[in-house]
């Protein structure tokens, strides 16, 4: 069931669709050896890590009852919460902005830094800012970025797109970031290594000065308190808490299902997400600011609040619980589809399983068709999921919507038509039956191995890489029918 | 114990063997079992692919012909699955609430094999032999929809002559996934071939499983290998004696 607003709500524009569907983009991801060989090394890792973690708590499926409930009961109720962060926040000597969509979430910032008589500024690794491609548009703009989020920094001097929501350099090893900085960091030594160790010190020195000259910081937040007015950031490096800190003015810009409205809740979220995401008990750093402190800290704070299509998507009972998220990404470790292909292939900021329901929400699912059936439904990211997204029901749910928009058309897809003449057929016992029979004419092909191993169109799919069964003499029914003389 | 085969038109269609295997099984433990003729299909590839509307009548369809029995029984946790989870919220899609309540009283009836040998019938020991080097691989809907745990290698490891080895990271996907298989053959094909080399690391010479779509999807790789590792229901090991 869907609400209507009133106004219809703006679609996400961004970072959210890719140019090629989700099977042809998969295609060459699936060819190449070394991202194959680095997310499985990778995702293996996290797995094994979060499920030490979580296997440590007793009360984990009570917490993640908790964080499903607090997050359905703040959506219920999200522009009072909303309106109450942004009276605290204001309250607090901050300003807030409210941002229909990307692009005007991108002039409201480009403009502040202009404001700010900047022409650079560095950033703390957010997802928001990533998904209305914030950092091209200031490019355009004439204003440097610095990614100071160590993966984040691999990927923009790689010339490169994230394909992870927490890892985004995840595809990359030790020695492809080497390469990439040995290329794109004038002033690296030339002997560098690929030991860890060698590479973030690399990567350290780079950024020290970059902290140190900012004038203006850009940051996401994991999650706005509505009752003071506080955001918060989680991360492990302590660049983000530079970020926050040291420059003279800090934006942040937060997608509007980030606010929850007390500190209370945090209690079960800030459980919930180091041990889902990094496989921790506790992040290293968790930085939380109101508003701003005289003589400490940013003396200018604005808060940009992005809609994005969440509203749109805010608007389907079912498919709002997609807003939940917490960005954690332990569903993309775990799905079986994103450690072969990427996250690339998913042509969206969000990839994996929660990207293949929160993606096509955000753009309107017509404009994002095969994302929803990027996934074979096995359920490991619901097992996974700490505020406990049904993903593979809103998996579902997004294809009969697709299929629905499918029918609009004048003429039906051979699809549609396949699947209406599959149902003709198989709501009757007489005509499966007939139809069975049919089928046994396939038995000409297996003769011989007694497997098929060439079939038609768009079978040829599965024969491309699978044998088929030759269609059997007898059916079960046929036999029962013989042994146990017709029906019970 | 009167017991209504659903063997899934898969089953019916195209592994007779395992619906024979199934009521070999049931039978030698004592109970009577019935195959209701009208049966067709669950609908389950319908409602996966999105096609709800088309799916209806196949509910429908499904639920009046199983409505008379008391225990349903299916060799599929897949179709098991759609009965449970499925069927209700496709009536409720088409707003006829008679019809997810009658496929809500349907659905508390039917068990997947595992489920009904050892939580409904009480059996780990179903007197089975079955001398060969074998791995199970848990497939996803029985993992994670029904919750069947361990049940199907409880029964496993009562069979005698069998020598039962563990499949590494056997709660991964084979890759089937219906029609995922042919709209994304080559994502799926790639997750089979980690499947595959996973059951061919263990030096089985079976692979069993206990959902007959799961089976061949994996049977279809490894004899496109020619790999000399076959595929065979875990009704159809239950059942074998000596």
């Amino acid at each position: 069931m869907s609400t209507f607003l009133g106004i219809p709500a703006p679609r996400g524009v961004g970072h959210l669709r890719g140019d090629r569907p989700f099977p042809d983009a998969a295609r060459g991801a699936l060819a190449d050896s070394q991202l194959r060989r680095n997310l499985g090394h990778a995702t293996r890792t996290i797995r094994g890590k979060r499920a030490s973690v979580v296997g440590e708590l007793d009360d984990w499926e009570q917490l993640r009852l908790a964080g499903s409930a607090l997050k359905a009961a703040t959506m219920a109720r999200l522009d009072e919460h909303l309106e109450r962060l942004e009276r605290e926040v204001t309250a607090r000597g901050g300003t807030v902005h409210w941002a229909r969509d990307a692009r005007e979430a991108n002039e409201i910032v480009t403009g502040l830094v202009r404001k700010a008589g900047t022409r650079e500024v560095v950033k703390v690794k957010s997802m928001a800012t990533q998904e209305i491609g914030l950092n091209e548009a200031l490019e355009a703009a004439g204003i440097e970025t610095h990614e100071t989020d160590l993966a984040e920094l691999i990927v923009q001097l790689g010339g490169d797109l994230p394909s992870h929501i927490l890892v985004p350099a995840i595809h990359r090893n030790r020695a492809e970031i080497r390469e990439i900085f040995l290329r794109r960091m004038p002033e690296v030594d030339p002997d560098l290594t690929a030991e860890p160790r060698r590479l973030a010190m690399a990567a350290r020195a780079h950024l020290r000065e970059r902290f140190l000259r900012a004038k203006v910081a850009i940051s996401g937040a994991n999650f706005g308190v509505a009752d003071t007015g506080t955001l918060l950031v989680v991360e492990s490096e302590g660049n983000g808490r530079m970020c926050l800190t040291l420059p003279e003015t800090l934006i942040t810009v937060m997608g509007i299902e980030k606010v929850v409205p007390t500190w209370q809740d945090l209690e079960v979220f800030l459980q919930l997400l180091p041990r889902s995401s990094t496989g921790e008990r506790m992040n290293p750093y968790t930085s939380a600011w109101t508003g701003v402190t005289p003589g400490d800290g940013p003396q200018e704070f604005h808060l940009v609040l992005l809609d994005n299509g969440r509203t749109a998507a805010l608007s389907d009972e079912l498919g709002r619980t997609a807003l939940h998220c917490i960005k954690c990404s332990a569903c993309l470790n775990v799905c079986p589809v994103y450690e072969r292909t990427g996250g690339h292939a998913y042509g969206s900021v969000y990839p994996g399983p929660i990207g293949a329901v929160l993606s096509p929400q955000l753009t309107g699912v017509e404009d994002n068709a095969s994302l929803p059936y990027a996934s074979s439904l096995c359920g490991a990211c619901f097992d996974a999921c700490p505020v406990r997204i049904d993903i593979p029901s809103l998996l579902v749910r997004l294809r009969a919507r697709h299929v629905d928009e499918q029918r609009k058309r004048p003429v039906p897809t051979p699809e549609a038509i396949a699947m209406a003449a599959a149902s003709w057929v198989m709501s009757s016992p007489t005509r499966f039956a007939a139809a069975e029979k049919g089928a046994r004419l396939g038995r000409v092909l297996g003769r011989g191995s007694g497997r098929i191993r060439t079939l038609p169109p768009p079978l040829s799919a599965w024969t491309a890489s699978r044998d088929a069964p030759r269609p059997p003499a007898e059916t079960f029914r046929e036999w029962w029918a013989r042994e146990r003389g017709g029906a019970s | 114990m009167r017991i209504a085969l659903f063997l899934t038109c898969l089953g019916d269609a195209l592994h007779p063997e395992v619906g024979r295997a199934t009521v070999t099984l049931l039978e030698r433990l004592g109970h009577e079992v019935v195959f209701p003729a009208d049966q067709t299909c669950c609908g389950q590839m319908h409602v996966n692919t999105g096609y709800q509307r088309e799916a209806l009548p196949l509910v429908r369809h499904h639920v009046a012909t199983f409505e008379p029995y008391d225990v349903i029984v299916a060799p599929s946790g897949s179709c098991v699955g759609c009965v449970r989870h499925q069927h209700a919220m496709v009536a409720r899609g088409a707003d006829d609430e008679r019809l997810a309540e009658r496929a809500e009283a349907v659905a508390a009836r039917t068990y997947e094999l595992s489920e009904l040998l050892v939580d409904v019938l009480g059996v780990e020991d179903v007197g089975a032999y079955y001398p060969h080097r074998v791995t199970y691989h848990p497939t996803c809907h029985s993992l994670r929809m029904l919750r069947v745990g361990d049940k199907p290698l409880r029964l496993l490891r009562r069979v005698r002559g069998m020598t039962l080895i563990e499949l590494p990271e056997a709660d991964q996907c084979c890759g089937f996934g219906g029609t995922f298989a042919l709209k994304n053959a080559d994502t799926s094909t790639a997750m089979l071939a980690d499947k595959m080399r996973n059951v061919l690391a263990t030096g089985a010479e079976v692979a069993t499983a206990g959902d007959a779509s799961c089976l061949m999807h994996i049977g279809g790789g490894l004899s496109r290998l020619r790999s000399g590792t076959r595929t065979v229901h875990l009704a159809e090991i239950l059942a074998s004696t000596a």
